[in-house]
C-alpha cells in the first residue's frame, strides 16, 4: 500500500514537469517550433540524403554517408536524436555481427555514445580482425579505451595510426593518453608543436586539437597558453558544444563567470551548457539562477523518466554546485565513474568526495591518482582538502 | 577525399567526448481506463512529427500553429496507426477528439486527446507501440496508465514493443466465478472422482436384504441415502482440501494419487462383495480426506491469488460440489427407474462395479508402481 502511494506520487512529480497545460496557440502564425539548423545548408543537404537513402535504403556508401553526417550533426548541436536518425540509417546492417567495416565502425561510435563500451571495443576488434589497416577504427578503439581508463590499450591503438593516418591526429592521439597518464608537459609539447608545424591541416581537425590543447593547458596551470589555445579554437568554430563547454568551465574556474553569462546566455538547448550557464549565474549572484536551476531539472526527471544513465556526470555536478546535495551528487558521481574514467570524471568525484566526505570516493580518488599518475591542477586544492591517504 | 576521411576522423575522436546533450527522443502516452472506456493523451514532439509527416510546409525552419493545424489528420492517421490497444484478444479502437500544443523540456509538442472503448471492461490492457521506431530507434514511450487511484508506468522502446499491463485485479465475483468453473473442470475430467462416487451411489437405490439387493420402496429413501454419501463426501474433501491448500497439511502427491486409485477399488469391489452397506457414508468420509489432497495439488497447480484466497478456495469447493451435484442428477433418476429389474442388478450394479474395480487397480498399478499401462 505505501510502495503504491510512493509510486503515484512519483508519477504526481513526474507529470508536474511533463509540462503544464495543453493549450490551443492564439494565432495560425504563432511559431511553435524552430528546427535546429534553421536555414544552415547542412539541413538541406541531410533532407537530400535521406530522401535518396529512403529511395534505396540499402546503398550501403549512402547509408554510412548519412550516418556519418548525423553523428557529425549531433556533435555539433549537441543534440541526441541526430543519433537515432544514424541509427535508422543504418537499420539493413545493425543487427549483423558481421555487418560490413564501414557500418561496424560507425555502430562503435553510436553505441559508445550510449556508454555501451564493450560491445564498441566487440565491433572494432572484430573490424581490426578483418582488416588490420583500419586507421579509423584504431581511432575509435584508442577514444573508447582512453574514456574507460585502459591507457595502455589506448597508447597501442594510437601507435598503430602511424603512417596510416595524418600526423596531427596521431600526435592528438598519443598526446591525449599521454596527458593523463603521467607524461602531462611533454605531451602537451609535442602536440603544440605538431599543431603549428601542420598549419595547412584542414580547420576542423585544428580547431578541435586547439581545444584539446587548452584542456591540456589548463591542466598544467598554464592559464594564459589555456586562454590563447581556446580562443584560436573559438575562431575556427564559435558554436561548436564541446568547445563552449571546456571553455565555459575554464572561465567559471578562474573566477569569471560573467563572461560564461554572455557567453551561453542564447545556447542553453543543450544540457550540459545549461548546467554551465546556471553555475555562471549563481556564482555571479544573479537571481535568474533559480529558474535556470529549474529548468535544469525538469531536463535531468525527463532523462530518468526514461531511464538515461548517460548523464551522471553532468548530474553530480547539478547536485552539488546547484542544489547542494553532496550525498546525492557522490553517489552519481561514483556511478559514472564505474562508466568512465575521463579527467572531467575524476574532478566531479574529487569535488563530491571532498563535499560529502565519502570515505569510498576519496579511497578511489586517491588510488586512481597514484596508479594513473594524471596532473591535474584544477583539481590539486580539492584534492589537498581530501587529506592524505588514510 | 582525403581531407574528408581526415575530418571524419577528427570527429569521431572528438565524438566520445562527454555527451552534451538535451534527451533522446520521447512521446508521452497517458492512458485513463474506466471499464471499457478508455481517455487518453498522447503529446509527440514537433521536430519528431516533422520527421515523420512533414509539417515545415514552407521549408523555413519555423512551424507555426496554422502548418500544424494543416496537418491534423496526418499526425492523427500517422500515430493511431502505430498504437493498438487491445483487451482480451479484441481491438479497442482509438481516435482523436482533440488537437492542442504543450511544451516540454527538450521543445514543443503535439497534443492528442483520445478517446476509446474495448469490447468488455478491461482487466489487461495489452498495448503494442510502434511509433517513431523505424525513424528513429532511440525513440522511447513513456506510458501512464491509471486506473481509479491506481498508476502503472511503462517504457515502450524497440526491444520492449508490446507489453501488457494488469489495469486492476479482476473482481471478486469474477475471480469467486473462475474458481468455480476451475472446481467443474476438475471433476469432469477427473475420472478417478467420478468413478468413486458412482461406485458409492450405485447401490443407493437398493437395499440389502438377507444377503441378497432388492430394489429400494421409496425415492425419498434413495434420496436419502445418497445425501448422506454425498454430504459425508464433500465435507471431507472441503476439509483436507482447505488444510492442504492453507499449507498446514501436505502428502507426497504419488501416495495421494495410490491410495485414491485404492479407495475407487475397494468402493466397487464392496459392491460385489459388500461387507458394508449401511455405513458406506463413514467410508465416503474416510475416503473423501484422501480425495481432497487429489483436489488441493490441481489447486495448487492453478495458484491462488493472495488477495482472495478464501474466496478462490470456496469457489473452488463449490465449483467440485456442483460438478458432484449434476453426476447426482443425472444418475438417480435413472437408477431410480431401473431399480427392480435384473439389467440393474446384474449388469450395472455387478458389471459396472466389475469394471470400475478394473480399471482402477490398473490406475493403482500405474501410479504406485510409476507404471504406464493406459494410453
Amino acid at each position: 500500500m505505501l510502495g503504491k502511494i510512493i509510486v503515484s506520487l512519483a508519477c504526481a512529480c513526474a507529470s508536474l514537469t511533463a509540462g503544464a497545460a495543453p493549450y490551443i496557440p492564439a494565432s495560425g502564425a504563432q511559431v511553435l517550433e524552430r528546427l535546429p539548423g534553421g536555414l544552415d545548408p547542412a539541413r538541406r543537404e541531410l533532407q537530400g540524403l535521406r530522401t535518396a537513402l529512403a529511395a534505396n535504403p540499402h546503398n550501403l556508401d549512402l547509408a554510412t554517408r548519412l550516418a556519418q553526417r548525423y553523428i557529425e550533426q549531433s556533435r555539433r548541436d549537441g543534440d541526441p536524436r541526430y543519433l537515432g536518425y544514424a541509427q535508422a540509417a543504418l537499420a539493413p546492417w545493425w543487427n549483423q555481427p558481421q555487418a560490413p567495416s564501414s557500418v561496424m565502425v560507425l555502430r562503435a561510435t553510436l553505441r559508445q555514445s550510449t556508454h555501451q563500451f564493450a560491445p564498441a571495443l566487440t565491433d572494432l576488434e572484430a573490424v581490426l580482425k578483418r582488416d588490420s589497416g583500419n586507421s579509423q577504427a584504431w581511432l575509435t578503439r584508442a577514444t573508447v579505451q582512453l574514456i574507460t581508463g585502459d591507457f595502455a590499450g589506448a597508447r597501442s591503438s594510437c601507435m598503430r595510426l602511424y603512417s596510416r593516418a595524418p600526423e596531427l591526429v596521431v600526435q592528438a592521439c598519443l598526446a591525449n593518453v599521454g596527458n593523463v597518464s603521467g607524461q602531462a608537459a611533454a605531451s602537451y609539447e609535442r602536440l603544440r608543436q605538431t599543431y603549428i608545424a601542420r598549419a595547412d591541416s584542414p580547420p576542423a581537425l585544428r580547431a578541435w586539437v586547439a581545444t584539446l590543447l587548452g584542456e591540456m593547458a589548463a591542466r598544467l596551470g598554464r592559464p594564459d597558453a589555456a586562454e590563447a589555445h581556446f580562443r584560436e579554437a573559438l575562431a575556427f568554430d564559435a558554436e561548436d558544444s564541446y568547445l563552449l563547454g571546456a571553455w565555459s568551465d575554464f572561465l567559471l574556474d578562474r573566477g569569471r563567470a560573467p563572461e560564461v553569462i554572455t557567453l551561453l546566455k542564447d545556447k542553453t538547448q543543450a544540457d550540459a551548457l545549461l548546467l554551465r550557464y546556471a553555475i555562471a549565474l549563481k556564482n555571479a549572484g544573479r537571481p535568474e539562477a533559480a529558474g535556470a536551476t529549474a529548468e535544469l531539472a525538469a531536463r535531468f526527471d525527463a532523462a530518468m523518466r526514461r531511464r538515461d544513465s548517460v548523464h551522471q556526470r553532468e548530474q553530480a555536478r547539478f547536485e552539488l554546485a546547484l542544489r547542494g546535495d553532496a550525498a546525492a551528487a557522490v553517489r552519481l558521481a561514483k556511478l559514472n565513474w564505474a562508466v568512465q574514467k575521463e579527467p572531467a570524471d575524476l574532478r566531479i568525484l574529487a569535488q563530491t568526495a571532498a563535499a560529502s566526505k565519502d570515505p569510498e570516493a576519496r579511497a578511489i580518488v586517491q588510488a586512481w591518482l597514484a596508479s594513473s599518475r594524471i596532473e591535474d591542477a584544477t583539481i590539486a586544492s580539492t584534492v589537498a582538502s581530501l587529506g592524505s591517504k588514510a | 577525399m582525403m581531407a574528408r576521411c581526415l575530418f571524419l576522423m577528427a570527429l569521431l575522436f572528438a565524438c566520445a567526448l562527454p555527451a552534451q546533450a538535451h534527451k533522446a527522443s520521447d512521446s508521452y502516452l497517458s492512458l485513463n481506463v474506466q471499464n471499457e472506456r478508455i481517455d487518453g493523451q498522447w503529446d509527440i514532439a514537433l521536430r519528431d512529427l516533422e520527421m515523420a509527416v512533414g509539417l515545415d510546409a514552407n521549408n523555413d525552419a519555423a512551424i507555426t500553429w496554422d502548418e500544424v493545424r494543416a496537418r491534423h489528420e496526418a499526425i492523427a492517421a500517422y500515430a493511431l496507426a502505430r498504437l493498438k490497444l487491445s483487451s482480451g484478444g479484441e481491438a479497442c479502437p482509438l481516435h482523436v477528439t482533440q488537437h492542442l500544443v504543450d511544451t516540454h523540456t527538450d521543445g514543443a509538442y503535439a497534443v492528442l486527446r483520445l478517446q476509446g472503448a474495448c469490447p468488455q471492461p478491461v482487466t489487461t490492457l495489452n498495448v503494442d507501440y510502434n511509433l517513431l521506431f523505424d525513424i528513429d530507434p532511440q525513440h522511447k514511450g513513456l506510458l501512464r496508465l491509471t486506473h481509479g487511484a491506481a498508476t502503472t508506468a511503462a517504457i515502450f522502446a524497440p526491444d520492449a514493443r508490446r507489453q501488457d499491463l494488469q489495469v486492476a485485479a479482476p473482481s471478486r465475483w469474477r475471480q469467486f466465478s473462475d474458481y468455480v468453473r476451475h472446481g467443474v473442470w476438475h471433476i469432469w475430467i477427473g475420472f478417478d472422482h467420478i468413478l468413486f462416487l458412482v461406485s458409492l451411489l450405485l447401490p443407493a437405490v437398493l437395499v440389502r436384504h438377507e444377503g441378497r439387493w432388492q430394489g429400494r420402496d421409496t425415492l425419498r429413501a434413495s434420496v436419502i441415502d445418497v445425501l448422506k454419501i454425498v454430504t459425508a463426501f464433500t465435507l471431507a474433501h472441503s476439509l483436507t482440501l482447505t488444510l492442504a491448500a492453507l499449507g498446514a497439511l501436505s502428502l507426497p502427491s504419488r501416495l495421494v494419487e495410490s491410495a485414491i486409485a485404492a479407495s475407487v477399488v475397494l468402493a466397487a469391489l464392496n459392491n460385489l462383495w459388500p461387507l458394508v452397506h449401511r455405513w458406506r457414508a463413514l467410508v465416503a468420509f474416510a475416503f473423501g480426506l484422501i480425495h481432497g489432497f487429489g483436489f488441493a495439488s490441481v489447486l495448487a497447480d492453478l495458484g491462488l491469488p493472495q488477495g482472495a484466497l478464501v474466496l478462490s478456495l470456496v469457489g473452488f469447493n463449490v465449483g467440485v460440489e456442483l460438478g458432484q451435484l449434476a453426476i447426482v442428477a443425472a444418475f438417480l433418476p435413472l437408477a431410480y427407474a431401473l431399480r427392480r429389474g435384473l439389467f440393474y442388478r446384474r449388469v450395472v450394479l455387478a458389471g459396472g462395479s466389475a469394471l470400475i474395480a478394473l480399471i482402477a487397480m490398473v490406475w493403482l498399478a500405474e501410479r504406485a508402481l510409476d507404471l504406464k499401462l493406459l494410453a
